[in-house]
């Protein structure tokens, strides 16, 4: 469990977290999401006790982060930004190095160094030096050194920042297989990454939390939420046939004429519309309800609170 | 204690997993030599001791050791791996005193490696040993000064070129501290006491003495606490600049 209360960070005059209040329950896949600058590294170098708070707490597991550090850190596993590495050691001395400083001793130190050798597939490379990997290689290594004592708390800034789309969808496995009974906070500015992976989705703006809540939640949000998508073979204009009904708001065209059937009334409009269509004989050749699309509601509520500064 | 171990174990395999350890090594034991037989003139001077190697040691260790000091933390925050260090669960004085540990560790390696001179100054004459230990010990205390400086100023920037000019700079201060070219600067109205003061906290007078085998406990507990004041600032900088 984490607990986060009033937790503020100021650099000088600078306000980078402002009063953020939320905690994280054992099970959770938290994707915390802002634009760049908007304080979700701050937040959590914060947790991980690297930056001392200006005000407020951070409980981990129980413990304070500033008035029990050690224990408090013991039960956090942390990949930084740009997952920092020991450049000139080999892949395995580093990770034993890690392994020692968690706390394993002797056939221990072996023993855990090959279970998160396994786990994120770095066999091949290990005695490399780490200067030599490639960037995906790199990110393994530090998301291998933040599970190397199982911890409970895990915590990725920007897990799969620079990744392929293989590496990518490896590592957002990797973070699934180990997400169960742990607290897992990843940094993103991925929106896909959000729905694939997170149960719950904080979306900060110039350090204060603007939405929190599931991703299907926040999709709901999205304008789009419950509109229907009509592609047609021919070059038709529903706008004529939909005009009766009620619950319609605005019809979009996009350059692939794909017209887009807003709901007006954040209910589902699929019925009414595929009555239509039907009656109507329309010559379809694609047809589909969205869900919402999270970059819109990203889009919404952190340029909201950008307008409600001025 | 166990952290600090583990923590000064990787340095000091990180010294030599690159050349750094092997290049500082040999260019030491060459310039030593250098120093002790060209400048200091070991054979003209027909005695069967160890001054004029040890003298050289101040005006040695002031380009040598800030240049394996610069590192020590400025390279840490380049790269990051401050943020990795610090939230491991280990306090921040066993993370400066491992890393200075394996870099005096180096130092004192180096030191032990100028054997052959003193298998040349005993197989030419009969030396005092026990003067020739001290001295040692002494030399590697003094290292062990101008190191701290170094960890401090190397926690003062991500630049680890500005940190070896600024160790250069504050260790030159305190070599120089003692010396008559310093102290003949200062107006007469100065109470002696004043300038005794001054003086006695440069390197210089404490090291002569330990190089000439006088082994006053009070040398040696200057540069302890010269050390651990230097470590201690390092501490402070690193909590307050780990942010930036």
């Amino acid at each position: 469990m984490i607990k986060i209360k009033n937790l503020t960070k100021k650099f000088d005059q600078f306000v980078a977290i402002n009063d953020l209040n939320f905690d994280v329950a054992e099970g959770e896949v938290l994707g915390f999401l802002g634009p760049n600058g908007a304080g979700k590294s701050t937040t959590m170098k914060v947790i991980t006790g690297f930056l001392s708070p200006t005000a407020g707490t951070v409980e981990i597991d129980g413990h304070d982060i500033l008035k029990n550090p050690i224990r408090a850190k013991s039960s956090i596993g942390y990949l930084p930004e740009g997952a920092p590495c020991y450049g000139d050691m080999s892949v395995s001395e580093f990770l034993s190095f890690i392994a020692k400083i968690r706390g394993f001793r002797n056939e221990e130190v072996y023993k855990r160094v090959q279970s998160v050798l396994n786990a994120v597939a770095l066999h091949s490379v290990h005695q490399q030096s780490i200067d030599t990997l490639s960037k995906g290689f790199k990110r393994r290594v530090g998301l291998a050194q933040a599970i190397m004592h199982d911890p409970k708390v895990l915590i990725l800034d920007e897990p799969t920042d620079g990744l392929d789309p293989n590496q990518k969808h490896q590592v957002r496995e990797l973070i699934k297989n180990l997400a169960k009974d742990k607290i897992v906070i990843i940094s993103t500015h991925i929106l896909e990454e959000v729905s694939a992976v997170c149960s719950r989705a904080i979306i900060i703006d110039s350090g204060e939390i603007v939405a929190d809540g599931t991703p299907t939640e926040l999709e709901s949000r999205s304008k789009y939420h419950h509109a229907v998508s009509v592609r047609f073979t021919e070059n038709y204009n529903p706008r004529a046939d939909l005009s009766e009904l009620f619950g319609i708001g605005e019809i979009v065209e996009d350059e692939n004429e794909i017209f887009t059937i807003l709901s007006d009334t954040k209910e589902p409009i699929f019925n009414q519309i595929s009555e239509v269509a039907r009656s109507k004989n329309w010559p379809v050749a694609e047809f589909h309800v969205n869900r919402g699309q999270l970059e819109d509601v990203f889009r919404l509520v952190t340029s909201q609170s950008r307008e409600g500064d001025r | 204690m166990n952290n600090l171990l583990i923590i000064f174990h990787r340095e000091l395999r990180s010294y030599f997993a690159t050349p750094l350890a092997y290049i500082f090594i040999v260019i030491f034991l060459i310039t030593n030599g250098v120093f002790t037989f060209d400048l200091g003139g070991f054979y003209l001077r027909g005695q069967a001791d160890l001054l004029p190697f040890f003298s050289f040691h101040p005006w040695l260790y002031l380009f040598m050791v800030p240049a394996i000091a610069m590192t020590l933390w400025a390279d840490e925050r380049k790269t990051g791996t401050i943020e990795l260090l610090l939230t491991l669960p280990i306090k921040l004085s066993e993370a400066v005193f491992g890393k200075f540990l394996a870099a005096w560790a180096l130092m004192g390696l180096a030191l032990m490696l100028t054997f052959p001179i003193w298998i040349t100054v005993n197989y030419l004459g009969d030396p005092d040993n026990g003067i020739i230990f001290a001295a040692y010990v002494g030399s590697w205390f003094m290292a062990g000064g101008f190191l701290a400086i170094g960890s401090c100023m190397s926690a003062c920037t991500k630049n680890s070129v500005i940190a070896f000019i600024l160790t250069v700079s504050i260790c030159f201060t305190f070599v120089i501290m003692g010396s008559p070219i310093l102290l003949n600067t200062f107006p007469e109205w100065i109470p002696q006491f004043v300038v005794d003061a001054f003086s006695a906290l440069g390197f210089l007078p404490h090291f002569d003495s330990i190089s000439r085998g006088v082994l006053d406990i009070r040398d040696f507990l200057y540069f302890t606490i010269f050390i651990a004041a230097w470590l201690l600032a390092t501490a402070v900088v690193i909590e307050i600049k780990k942010g930036n």
